[in-house]
């Protein structure tokens, strides 16, 4: 079986338009999360949120593509840009080169402005480039493109998994000897009027701040943004004298089968048990956990439990790094995969910021409010969708 | 003599709960209907649809609810207090 490393990533989220930016934040435990800018904000309850800042997609990409690109599909280029140049990567890998990526909404802010236009102003006609634009695999569609990928390119849609499913795929693919090498990760704009008003009716959304783990957290924030990664066979990498980052050692999925949004902690904790045994990897190897710790009452309750349930009384260090970038639902893991590779790479456990003091229902190892240096030969990453869906990626030191 | 919000918010639970209004005491504790958190939400988006109301009520923050949902009494004053707040 081939062992599938990291080569490259690239990023654009709240906090940087950039990897290495990126990581200063989670070192600096900046907070990505303020006031949200777009339209008919006065009309939602929540206003805050962790925006991609000032983004103009026309200077970042040029105009030629924008009439094409959702901000979902935008943010996923800008990001496969950054990854291919630091893989040292060019265009043309041809059908030994694929991706796969995962988004939760799609083009959500192409169905909202073209509903917009027919429903409350009254138009009888949309772009045509409607459809090409909202689609979910429009991203990954783009980046096979711009790249010359002919291998396996789709989407995946598993709500706040679907990052962690598109870059567990991703490494099945080269195991298997599908690809060398994928890009994979998530994107996701769901910052938008209708993004935004959806979530409200499920009333866990916080006015404040996103405080997993921490007592007075009030739920979770939403966020924006993209992480793309390269995945590629170890031996490619070796051969063409590329730098590994971390290695991908092992991916465990789940379904709760049990509530549409209710947690079980059971398949939480299974797939947990599954992305390790598919790493070969020992619970003691472990030395952080990035949670999918959303800071509502039911995630991390469930989380804490599933996480006690797997290692017992020696948990390894733990954080979310939601607190910081928020919850960028299809492209969390992503980003989250990020703060692993910080972790793994440089020594640095990215902290939970906001935290105000430990809550008994989650009695864990909790890195708070400042980061801290440990050196770590494995970690893992969990996302736990609604829909009882969960998707742990097991990473080692390269 | 039940009031006509009364009446409203417990036809609204039993709906979410499966249950017979009449089932449903006056004096009965939201808890005792066994309503998981999308039937809760979805009461109170009844609610604020029926009354149109808007109701600060987080999943989260529980025990620091403005709008406390622990009884049928006290769902049924505080939206007597949100329908008077909007006429005020």
């Amino acid at each position: 079986m081939r062992r599938v490393v990291i080569t490259g990533a690239g990023t654009v989220n709240a906090l940087a338009r950039d990897v290495p930016g990126t990581l200063q934040a989670f070192r600096e435990g900046r907070c990505g999360i303020g006031p949200l800018s777009f339209r008919d904000l006065e009309r939602l309850s929540v206003r805050i949120g962790a925006q991609v800042p000032n983004w103009l997609p026309e200077v970042e990409l040029g105009t030629h593509a924008l009439p094409l690109y959702d901000r979902f599909t935008q943010f996923a280029v800008y990001a496969a840009r950054e990854a291919m140049r630091s893989a040292g990567l060019d265009a043309g890998l041809g059908l030994r080169g694929g991706s796969i990526l995962g988004t939760a909404g799609g083009g959500i802010g192409t169905w909202e402005d073209s509903y917009r236009a027919v429903y409350a102003e009254g138009r009888n006609r949309v772009s045509p480039l409607v459809v090409p634009r909202l689609m979910h695999n429009a991203a990954a569609s783009h980046l096979s493109m711009i790249y010359g990928l002919q291998g396996p390119v789709f989407t995946v849609a598993s709500a706040c998994a679907s990052a962690n499913h598109a870059m567990g795929l991703s490494m099945q693919m080269i195991r298997s000897g599908v690809a060398d090498v994928m890009l994979t990760g998530g994107s996701e704009a769901m910052l938008c009027f209708g993004g935004i008003k959806a979530w409200e009716g499920l009333r866990v959304l916080a006015p404040d701040a996103c405080r997993p783990f921490s007592v007075g957290r009030r739920g979770m924030v939403m966020g924006e943004g993209a992480a793309v990664l390269v995945f590629e066979a170890e031996d490619h990498a070796r051969a063409r004298g590329a730098v590994a980052w971390a290695e991908v050692a092992g991916f465990g999925m789940t379904a709760d089968a049990g509530d549409i949004v209710a947690p079980s902690g059971d398949g939480a904790a299974r797939a947990m048990q599954l992305a390790l045994a598919d790493a070969g990897m020992d619970r003691a190897e472990v030395g952080y956990i990035n949670a999918h710790g959303t800071g509502t009452t039911a995630n991390d309750r469930a989380e804490c439990a599933a996480v006690r349930a797997v290692f017992g009384d020696a948990t390894p260090l733990i954080s979310s790094t939601k607190a910081m970038h928020g919850h960028a639902i299809g492209a969390t893991g992503a980003l989250e995969a990020l703060a692993c590779l910080l972790a793994l790479r440089d020594g640095v456990i990215a902290p939970t910021i906001g935290f105000l003091g430990p809550d008994p229902d989650c009695d864990l190892d909790v890195v708070a409010n400042v980061a801290r240096e440990a050196r770590v030969d494995a970690a893992l990453s969990n996302a736990f969708a609604f829909g009882g869906l969960n998707a742990v990626l097991a990473f080692r030191r390269a | 003599m039940a009031t006509e919000i009364e009446t409203a918010v417990i036809a609204i639970l039993a709906r979410q709960a499966l249950l017979p209004p009449e089932a449903i005491a006056p004096g009965a504790m939201t808890e005792s209907l066994g309503l998981d958190s999308l039937g809760k939400a979805e009461a109170l988006f009844e609610l604020e649809e029926r009354f149109d109301i808007s109701i600060p009520f987080n999943a989260n923050a529980t025990d620091a609810a403005e709008f406390d949902i622990s009884s049928i009494a006290s769902i049924v004053a505080a939206v007597e207090r949100l329908i008077a707040q909007k006429a005020a």
